[in-house]
């Protein structure tokens, strides 16, 4: 059945990369409300460039990123504040302030916009980090914890102001299996009881199937989306040679220096 | 032979030619690992360049042992065999070194070639050397810029600022420094007077000395040193902290939570520096005093003499352009400081460059402005 809902962020035919060099080209997707929404690839081929063109901190070459009716790339001023208050935003290492501890981290976006009480905006912080199972954790600082900790305490200053959409780049990445395990269980918890839409980019194989309603893979040769949809899907039916070379994790034909080029969806 | 020996305990490893009508056969024997392929290798690979033939063998029958310093050592004879126009034929090879030769004897290894320099005309270099100078004079006149309308409008919006954060800072600009900055002017001071004196005794002028240490501390060394410290000191401290934040993408995080580096970061060390440094110049200023005062009362000066002598030839004016001077400076130093902090870029020598240009540029800032200060002063007559 096709899906009639309004998409809550449409990427119309971006074209970003870093000075002259284009990593990605020309690429355009929606991502609907609620859905786990999954960017992938190997190495290289542009997926955290993409996530940074699509929250606003790098600008892309051409295109359109859209939340709603409203382009992140031009806005400006107000208009632009209103569109980065809809998403919060999970990076790499967490980028957790280091001189704060948790429950710091997490008021911080509160103390900033928010007009509520003192007390108001503790509470709101301390569950917040109770969501993501730290509440143990509240006064320590982030040199203090594990690196899941970490990742886990960012999720929660990312929702601190109960945004719509959570971006998050390479969850998994550095994490021993359990820890990577549970972040995939809170990733699912969150979308499913408060509704979140999830941008993740990452290339764990066990966490996308585990999480990921939908993925697009992106490929550092064609510099394009050259598969999307279901991953478990992808996996077992695509002809695509450089799907079936990642999803299977079968090595590239380096041996003799030859890549296989893959084609570009159709 | 080769130069190098191998040591006692090592099983020894050699290489033997001869040619024939089919080409060069050499033979390796002993343990190829990296000593004895150091020992041999000029000599295989001299052999076998100086052979003149396209075509080489190399008989691995004898070889007892070999790793990744043997299977180099046969690359090398590939590559010296190719060059010659011929190839490498491997014999008697045992199977778990094939084994290793496969792994890599496929690839093809490519000779790092320099890439070719570009080379610019004076003008186009001249040119490109102004345009680099312009870029970064724009984006500091921009970041001044900013800072200056940030730093008003917390006059209008005071609760818009971190004070917490200006606090912290005031603390680590001002407070833990005030014992260096003591100590300096009070050697300062001392060393200045005694220096002056030793000069000045010989016309008799020694009384002369606090008329000159008053002035020259507090128009021109108080708040040039402790600018020339904030610099070392804060200057590449703000450099490092925000460097850090950057590589660690808290800059990031800042940006997508709404806020804005500047107001976060930057304003509060503005401010710190802008409330710190007039302080700091004034406890320098009184330490060299005290430090000229030691040296006058050995030279058996009263202290009154001192005292009056000072004030007596210090005006309001100096001590308000001294002033001035220090607010300037404090402002240049910290904003050049968080300035290039900002800049820095990913790696792990990137807070270092960042940490010794703002300190480099903080100290070149506060030299050129006061410079300007000198000759303003002057044309002004104060």
């Amino acid at each position: 059945m096709m899906d009639t809902r309004k998409p809550v962020i449409s990427v119309r035919n971006i074209t970003c990369g870093y000075d002259e060099t284009v990593v990605v080209k020309d690429v355009s997707f929606d991502i609907m409300p609620g859905e786990i929404f999954v960017i992938l690839g190997g190495s290289g081929c542009g997926k955290s460039t993409l996530l940074k063109n699509m929250i606003g901190l790098y600008e892309p070459m051409e295109g359109q990123v859209l939340f709603g009716d409203n382009d992140l790339v031009t806005a400006q001023g107000d208009e632009r504040n209103q569109i980065i208050r809809q998403f919060g935003v999970m990076y790499q290492m967490g980028a957790l302030f280091g001189s704060m501890s948790l429950l710091q981290n997490v008021m911080l976006p509160l103390e900033e916009f928010s007009d509520l009480p003192h007390e108001a905006k503790t509470m709101i912080a301390k569950s917040k980090l109770a969501m993501v199972n730290l509440e143990n954790a509240l006064y320590k600082l982030p040199a203090a914890i594990s690196g899941g900790m970490k990742k886990r305490a960012a999720i929660a200053r990312a929702m601190a102001l109960d945004p719509q959409i959570l971006f998050l780049d390479e969850p998994g990445a550095g994490l021993d299996p359990i820890s990577s395990a549970e972040l995939d269980e809170l990733i699912l918890n969150l979308s499913r009881t408060l509704g979140i839409t999830f941008v993740i980019v990452s290339h764990e194989l066990e966490s996308i199937y585990k999480t990921a309603d939908r993925v697009i893979m992106l490929d550092k040769d064609v510099k394009q989306i050259v598969a999307e949809g279901d991953p478990k899907e992808l996996r077992d039916t695509s002809e695509n040679i450089f799907v079936k070379r990642f999803f299977h994790r079968m090595p590239s034909l380096g041996k003799t220096g030859q890549e296989v080029k893959c084609p570009v969806a159709e | 032979m080769s130069h190098r020996t191998l040591p006692d305990n090592h099983p020894g490893a050699a290489a033997t030619t001869r040619s024939d009508v089919d080409g060069i056969h050499i033979s390796l024997k002993g343990r190829l690992d990296a000593l004895g392929t150091a020992f041999l290798w000029d000599d295989a690979v001299t052999l076998v360049r100086s052979g003149q033939h396209a075509s080489v063998t190399a008989d691995c029958a004898d070889i007892e042992y070999m790793d990744g310093a043997g299977l180099a050592l046969l690359l090398k004879l590939r590559e010296e065999a190719a060059l010659a126009g011929g190839k490498l034929t491997i014999t008697n090879l045992r199977e778990e070194y094939q084994q290793l030769i496969n792994l890599t004897w496929d690839c093809e290894l490519p000779q790092w070639t320099p890439k070719a320099k570009e080379r610019r005309g004076f003008a186009e270099a001249v040119g490109k050397a102004t345009e680099e100078v312009l870029l970064g004079l724009r984006e500091m006149i921009a970041f001044v810029g900013e800072a200056t309308v940030m730093i008003l409008q917390t006059i209008r919006h005071p609760s818009q600022v971190r004070w917490k954060d200006v606090l912290l800072s005031c603390i680590n600009v001002g407070v833990d420094s005030l014992f260096i900055i003591v100590l300096i002017g009070f050697l300062m001071g001392l060393i200045m007077s005694f220096q002056s004196a030793v000069s000045l005794q010989r016309f008799g002028g020694e009384i002369y000395v606090p008329n000159m240490l008053g002035l020259v501390m507090f128009r021109e060394m108080g708040p040039l040193v402790t600018a020339i410290l904030l610099a070392a000191r804060s200057g590449s401290a703000f450099a490092a902290e925000i460097g850090t934040m950057k590589i660690n993408e808290e800059l990031d995080a800042l940006t997508t939570m709404g806020l804005s580096p500047m107001r976060f970061l930057v304003i509060p060390k503005l401010l710190s520096a802008l409330a710190m440094v007039p302080l700091m110049t004034i406890f320098f200023n009184m330490a060299s005093l005290v430090g000229g005062a030691i040296v006058m009362l050995s030279l058996g000066f009263p202290l009154v003499t001192f005292t009056s002598r000072v004030f007596a030839y210090l005006h309001f004016g100096d001590f308000w352009g001294g002033m001035f001077k220090a607010v300037v400076f404090s402002i240049l130093v910290a904003g050049v400081g968080c300035l290039r902090g900002m800049q820095t870029k990913d790696g792990a020598s990137a807070v270092g460059l960042s940490t010794t240009s703002a300190v480099v540029s903080g100290i070149i800032l506060i030299a050129f402005a006061d410079g300007l200060f000198a000759v303003a002063f002057y044309y002004l007559g104060w």
